[in-house]
């Protein structure tokens, strides 16, 4: 009388496996996604901004902001 | 001196009619009595004060059986029923099922196309706003301000290159200031 169509689902431990593959998942998302941003942007900005400061001659650029004549108070 | 008279006798005579409703009748009589009000059709109407059947995930077996009224064959068979299983066909054991339940989890949790016409409506009235809004920027708005004038955005955009507007990822690190112009 058992039909031979389906196979018999799980029964028992349903929530401890839910729990199982809960659990490494978040693990690997959470890992996933936080070393995805380290080194997809904060890295690069990092990188960005070190060689922005390496050669930044401040009085240079205001020289020429002046020059420019953006500023109020002095030509 | 009459008017209080007056209310008093309708005070008693509400709160003697309501004791007695609630003393005569029990819940069922009385949506039973207030059936009979409403309804002068030949559906008998449904009673939801009753425990009512409902094919749902989360809730596997119904208060209430499928079927409420068997008929002959179907009485005879929950006699049989009540007998060793075995000796139930397929069938009858497919027809006790039935009388049970309205549809199986299968059946119950079967997809539709319902997205398609939820997804297709909503396009259809994103569209209409649209037909509106474009009517209102034609007839009720007024003119854009003197900022947004190509001429002006380009002063601007000057200025704020002079400026060095954000100037290690944003603004004017996209421009080349020695070639004046746009980084490639």
């Amino acid at each position: 009388m058992a039909s031979s169509a389906l196979a018999k689902p799980q029964v028992h431990g349903l929530w401890a496996k839910h729990l199982q593959f809960h659990i490494i998942g978040v693990f690997v998302v959470s890992v996933g996604v936080a070393a995805l941003y380290k080194f997809a942007v904060a890295e690069p900005r990092k990188k960005t901004y070190t060689d922005f400061c390496r050669n930044y001659d401040s009085m240079k650029d205001f020289e020429e902001m002046r020059k420019a004549s953006i500023f109020q108070r002095t030509k | 001196m009459t008017q209080g008279f007056k209310v008093c006798t309708r005070v008693c005579v509400s709160v003697f009619r309501s004791i007695t409703l609630c003393v005569t009748l029990n819940l069922h009589g009385f949506s039973k009595m207030y059936s009979m009000c409403f309804s002068e059709s030949v559906v008998k109407s449904e009673d939801f004060t009753l425990p009512a059947y409902v094919d749902r995930r989360d809730y596997p077996l119904p208060d209430v059986a499928h079927v409420k009224h068997l008929s002959a064959s179907q009485k005879a068979l929950k006699e049989k029923e009540k007998a060793s299983w075995s000796s139930l066909s397929m069938d009858e054991k497919v027809e006790l099922y039935r009388i049970k339940f309205k549809e199986s989890f299968a059946e119950m949790n079967r997809r539709s196309n319902e997205w398609k016409t939820v997804v297709g409506t909503a396009m259809f009235f994103f569209g209409i706003t649209a037909l509106i809004v474009m009517w209102e920027k034609r007839y009720v708005y007024g003119p854009l301000p003197q900022t947004f004038d190509k001429e002006w955005v380009a002063m601007q955009t000057k200025r704020m290159l002079d400026m060095k507007v954000n100037p290690i990822q944003g603004l004017a690190s996209k421009w080349d200031y020695e070639k004046n112009e746009w980084k490639k």
